[in-house]
């Protein structure tokens, strides 16, 4: 029981981790990163209700195997937000973005 | 000048920002709420699996539910990675101009030996999907990394491989799937239910298609664009 | 009774050691150290999906996570890190040329 709410918890706070940086950065490439953070946090949640029914008999394949769908959606998504954060920087002129400097880096919250 | 403004703004703290951590924190604390009150014990799906599992045609409970017991999902899901293709192509061209880096020999090396071997385990991983852990997306995913193991080094056949063929290994999963789903359609009166005795080897050829088409995905999204000779061929005809 | 407080103690380090990796690829200054982190989190979620008793997941996680996501990224951050370098020599230029036409003026105001 203790493990199920360890992983749960910390998939929990990896999603308000991740939450909380795709709205303080300012930086596409962190934004994705950070909804890539978000993502593992929901899909370990969903393993760890999987994983939750070890005392009754085997573990729920149905988390799994959405988990597993999520994993190959959240790449294409990441490589397509990739490919639009690219096209972005190209054909604005002003530069939005930096590499070193950020909001949330750089106010220390 | 701007310089000294993010000085300032390193001493006091963003307004803004706390705004966001407070909301974020609140809604941790919800969720965090939810997780501790609901009850798992009652609704599970997975004895329904574990008692219609001999019907499947595979061992692996997850195989099952990917492709037999929730087919259309992954149906949708091989869609949405055509999809993802389709945007990457109609935004920018392949062979993003840039500086091509020469491999070294070391790399050549272990490219010649690794791709091979890779490939081989992308296939035994769909062969093993049946009663172990694998199958299509494991497989593609292999395959797909072998492809960006490749394309990173710089192999010249691979810059020249016709959009043509690519086009046709992206659309075999999704045609095969979508066609095996039509068949039972016509044959058992419902979308995506396999005929009794014939789910196996059905399953195994969708799963075959839908890595090629899956690891071939991967790679394209990698290579960021439409293959070279994609419009200019177009325009001729 | 012994081996569940290991495994309880091997859960607590797990999930702090994927926290902490979190939370500084979210927080460094650098980039692609954010990217490098990034790929060894997705290398030690496959850890924590193979303790959750889900190998397909572990398996899909580590060629996907680790092998495809990692280098989409960095090949992302080459492409954006060439277009500002690029974009700041421009820049750098334009930022010469008003400051000449600035002093040029100051000098020739009096």
């Amino acid at each position: 029981m203790i493990t199920n709410l360890l992983y749960s918890f910390g998939g929990l706070m990896l999603f308000s981790m991740g939450l909380f940086a795709l709205i303080a950065c300012s930086h596409p490439l962190r934004k994705i990163l950070a909804i890539n953070v978000m993502a593992t946090g929901v899909f370990l949640i969903l393993i760890a209700t999987a994983y939750r029914q070890i005392g009754t008999g085997e573990i729920d394949p149905v988390p799994q195997a959405m988990v597993l769908t999520g994993i190959v959606v959240s790449v294409s998504v990441t490589a397509l937000a990739l490919i639009l954060a690219c096209r972005v920087q190209e054909t604005s002129n002003h530069s939005l973005i930096q590499r070193k400097k950020d909001d949330f880096t750089r106010t220390g919250t | 000048m701007r310089r000294y403004s993010t000085h300032n703004k390193r001493k006091r703290l963003n307004p803004v920002l706390l705004l966001v951590l407070l909301l974020t924190a609140s809604l941790t604390i919800l969720l965090g709420r939810a997780i501790l009150t609901t009850d798992y014990q009652t609704e599970r799906l997975g004895d329904d699996v574990a008692q219609f599992q001999k019907l499947s045609g595979v061992e692996s409970p997850v195989t099952a539910v990917l492709l037999n017991f929730r087919g259309y999902d992954t149906l949708l899901e091989v869609m949405v990675l055509l999809m993802a293709v389709v945007g990457v192509w109609s935004l920018t061209q392949a062979p993003f101009p840039g500086k091509p880096i020469e491999p070294g020999p070391v790399q050549l090396a272990v490219v010649r030996l690794l791709t091979p071997l890779m490939v081989l385990f992308a296939f035994y991983l769909v062969w093993k999907g049946s009663s172990l852990a694998g199958g299509a997306f494991q497989g593609g995913a292999v395959l797909g990394g072998a492809c960006v193991l490749m394309l990173v080094s710089e192999l010249p056949w691979i810059k020249n491989i016709p959009s043509r063929h690519l086009r046709i290994g992206l659309l075999a999963g999704p045609f095969v799937f979508l066609g095996t789903a039509i068949l039972c359609l016509i044959l058992e009166g419902t979308f995506l239910a396999y005929p009794q005795g014939w789910a196996g080897s059905l399953l195994l050829l969708i799963e075959t298609a839908c890595a090629v088409s899956i690891g071939l995905t991967l790679a394209c999204l990698f290579a960021g664009g439409r293959p070279k000779d994609d419009l200019s061929r177009g325009r001729k005809r | 009774m012994m081996p569940y407080s290991i495994l309880t103690a091997f859960d607590i380090v797990l999930i702090s050691t994927l926290l902490w990796l979190a939370w500084k690829m979210l927080r460094s200054e650098d980039l692609f150290k954010a990217v490098v982190l990034f790929i060894s989190f997705g290398l030690l979620m496959a850890l924590a999906w193979v303790r959750m008793r889900a190998p397909d997941v572990a398996l899909a996680e580590a060629a996907i996570g680790a092998g495809l996501t990692g280098p989409l990224f960095l090949s992302a951050l080459r492409r954006m890190e060439r277009l500002h370098k690029d974009e700041r020599r421009v820049n750098i230029d334009e930022e010469r040329k008003s400051e000449t036409i600035f002093h040029t003026q100051q000098k020739e105001t009096p």
